[in-house]
């Protein structure tokens, strides 16, 4: 009897440890998640607060993302203030030393990527719902990306030495992937340089500036504000003066004005993906700009946009 | 961040650290007084050249395209981009404003028309109140927040507290003024309401706008399962509030509360809680009013759409027990409401209110009222209310109340 007492005991000291050694990270969107992902492989369990089909600026501060950070070892957040309306009361409420802001387990993704649109000058609500520190929505940059996954690779690295090779050997992998992938979506998107796009949000900034997409307007007033009547008509005569065929929205969005805006002017209002996990099938990074890739690539051709 | 700083910028810094070191007091110490200064005027000198070289290869770097390596230097923005400045260096901020709390300020304007039916009903026009926050964290293990309101013609703290959040045991303590975690509406601030005005429960049992609130120490932890969320708060507080008032240093007014909440879908959650307060009143001496609560709040905001819909259901049950040198009084009263979001910058109220008085419960007050409010942006939100209230003495009141919430400042979080 007290063998077999023993030998649970032993299967379940065994049975544990690899669990305990693998690292608790939760990100604040799908898109971290699935960097982290590619980085942290087996050694990891990664959640991701927000779905990938929300509006990341507005997910609520439930109870149930307070569960979900209780016992993480590291909290890895967009930064430039996207999360501001929600992530700094679902910390605090954690309990969790490991992951307050300051700590070692808390990262910021934002530190070391290319950030656009950082507003120079007064910065007013005027301007609407404006990121004084940048346009948060960086990850839209395969760059950017490889950036994040070599910032969660430093950080799993610093957090267990021992998985050092590992991670290093996993991030190589992801980058050379990336690479070549990135090779396809630049031919993809070559001979469009250039072309002239409407937004709905200002979250294309990074993918626009990547692929050569110049935006020349945006379906919002100003970030944050619903479109009103005399901006959407604004809007309209300027995408019928330069042409433009392509609107983008986020998923998140009400599609009536945006369609609105197609009959009037002969644009295809476009469903892009701003996160992974936007549609079920996007379950990783990659694919993410795959889908948005080829989805634009085929309305260009459709509407002969030039 | 390992790379998270540029070559150019590194080089500027090891320049700016030689300056300083070769300027250490011992070196000097050693030149003659004049000397000295001359030295220290050709350092400044070179100092400033040192600075001068390095933003010209900054410039530079910057024509030449994007840098090889990641930067924290803030990056061109897009021609494309109204609102937002052409590219350029965003100076430091000088440190003592990166300290700065988190500043907000929200005015609440409230207007009224209509008979009133009690005395402190609202008045024609007023700036209700102008709520100043000061939000910042203290050091690595505490934060604080300070809400200051200003009435008419008087200001006061209303919440006043530091929160440790990581104390040992899985514990979170907040020290200094709060309103106690006793129900819903009782912890929420007026601007953060669905409504103009507080429940009839409130303003009977619960001690009103001021609501249960005071100096004391917050003590509460989760308690993790797979099941639900499970949060317990135990609070000890002075005991002087509208509905306690504790004659002596030791009749002190205590309050626990337990919530429970869960998920059901991704886009709808309940949240059950239970309340406890216990204190001396203002009958004398050895006298006491014990309040026990309970809320239930059902949420629908559906993930992909939710900046346009959203639902909330909420009641909340409150019986007083207050002991009274002739008598004990025993009232009860509650609430229900819901809210409606159909469209992004509008929702719909209703609020049902039932309650007796803690000093009479023969005495009960019923009303009704209705909402529409408009949101032009997150930060101004425009209320109007139709309240119909029939008051325990037979009298009723007929009233419309509008309301402008308008915020400046920090940008807080939503609240939940």
């Amino acid at each position: 009897m007290k063998r077999h007492v023993l030998l649970a005991l032993g299967a379940l000291l065994l049975g544990l440890s690899p669990a305990a050694a693998a690292i608790n990270v939760v990100t604040t969107t799908e898109d971290l998640a699935a960097l982290t992902r590619e980085v942290g492989g087996e050694k990891v369990k990664v959640e991701a607060l927000a779905r990938g089909y929300q509006d990341p600026h507005f997910v609520e501060a439930k109870p149930s993302l307070v569960s979900k950070l209780i016992s993480a070892d590291l909290l890895i957040a967009v930064g430039r203030e996207l999360e501001i309306g929600w992530l700094d009361p679902l910390v605090r409420q954690s309990r969790n030393a490991k992951i307050q802001p300051g700590a070692s387990g808390y990262l910021d993704a934002s530190l070391n990527v290319k950030i656009l649109e950082i507003p120079t000058g007064q910065v007013t609500r005027a301007m609407g719902d404006v990121h004084p520190q940048g346009n948060p929505h960086y990850w839209l940059d395969p760059d950017n990306g490889r950036k994040v996954a070599a910032s969660v690779r430093d950080k799993l690295k610093a957090m267990s030495a021992a998985e050092a090779a590992y991670f290093d050997a996993r991030f190589d992998d992801f980058d050379k992937r990336l690479g070549e992938a990135q090779k396809r979506w630049d031919a993809a998107m070559a001979p469009y340089k250039g072309l002239k796009v409407v937004t709905y949000h200002r979250s294309w900034a990074n993918f626009c500036d990547r692929f050569g997409l110049d935006v020349i307007g945006y379906v919002e007033p100003r970030p944050g504000i619903p479109p009103s009547p005399r901006h959407t008509i604004d809007l309209i005569a300027e995408m019928k003066r330069q042409n433009v065929k392509i609107l983008i929205v986020e998923p998140y969005f009400d599609l009536k004005t945006p369609q609105s805006i197609g009959r009037e002017t002969g644009a295809k209002v476009l469903v892009l993906l701003p996160s992974v996990g936007g549609e079920k099938e996007i379950t990783d990074y990659i694919k993410l700009f795959d889908y948005d890739v080829n989805l634009l690539v085929s309305a260009i051709k459709e509407t002969g946009a030039r | 961040m390992r790379a998270g700083v540029s070559r150019p910028r590194s080089r500027s810094r090891v320049f700016l650290f030689s300056t300083l070191l070769m300027s250490a007091p011992g070196l000097v110490r050693a030149q003659s007084p004049d000397a000295g200064s001359d030295v220290a005027a050709l350092r400044a000198e070179l100092l400033a050249l040192q600075q001068q070289v390095a933003a010209l290869a900054a410039r530079i770097e910057a024509l030449q395209g994007p840098p090889p390596e990641p930067t924290l230097a803030p990056e061109p923005a897009p021609p494309a981009a109204p609102g937002t400045a052409p590219a350029t260096a965003a100076a430091p901020m000088p440190s003592s404003k990166v300290f700065n709390p988190d500043i907000a300020v929200v005015g609440d304007f409230i207007g009224a028309i209509g008979e009133p039916g009690a005395p402190d009903s609202e008045p024609s026009l007023e700036l209700h109140e102008a709520e100043v926050s000061f939000q910042a964290v203290v050091d690595p293990y505490a934060r604080a927040d300070f809400f200051i309101a200003f009435g008419d013609g008087e200001a006061e703290v209303e919440e006043g507290f530091v929160t440790f959040p990581t104390l040992p045991g899985g514990f979170l303590a907040k020290v200094g003024k709060t309103r106690d975690v006793f129900g819903k509406v009782n912890a929420i601030h007026n601007h953060a309401l669905s409504f103009a005005d507080r429940p009839l429960v409130t303003k009977n049992l619960t001690g009103g706008e001021e609501g249960l609130s005071d100096y004391g120490i917050t003590l509460s932890r989760l308690f993790p399962n797979p099941f639900v969320f499970l949060e317990a708060s135990g609070q000890v507080y002075r005991g002087r509030s509208e509905v306690f008032d504790g004659t002596s240093r030791g009749d002190l007014a205590y309050v626990a509360h337990l919530r429970a909440y869960r998920d059901l879908t991704e886009s709808t959650n309940v949240d059950l809680g239970g309340s406890f307060a216990y204190g001396g009143n203002d009958s004398g001496p050895g006298f006491h009013t014990r309040l026990v609560g309970a809320d239930a709040t059902l949420r629908w905001r559906p993930l992909r759409r939710a900046i346009y819909n959203r639902f909330l259901a909420r009641t909340e049950l409150v019986w007083s027990r207050r002991e009274e040198p002739a008598a004990v009084h025993d009232a009860f009263g509650f609430y229900v409401s819901g809210e409606y979001q159909f469209a992004r910058r509008f929702y719909l109220g209703a609020r049902y209110d039932f309650s007796e008085r803690a000093t009479d419960p023969s005495l009960t007050d019923q009303g009704g009222s209705a909402l529409l409010t408009f949101w032009p942006s997150e930060w101004n939100q425009i209320r109007g209310q139709y309240r119909y209230t029939r008051y325990g003495e037979g009298q009723t009141a007929s009233e419309f109340l509008f309301q402008l919430l308008f915020s400046i400042g920090a940008h807080g979080a939503h609240p939940f």
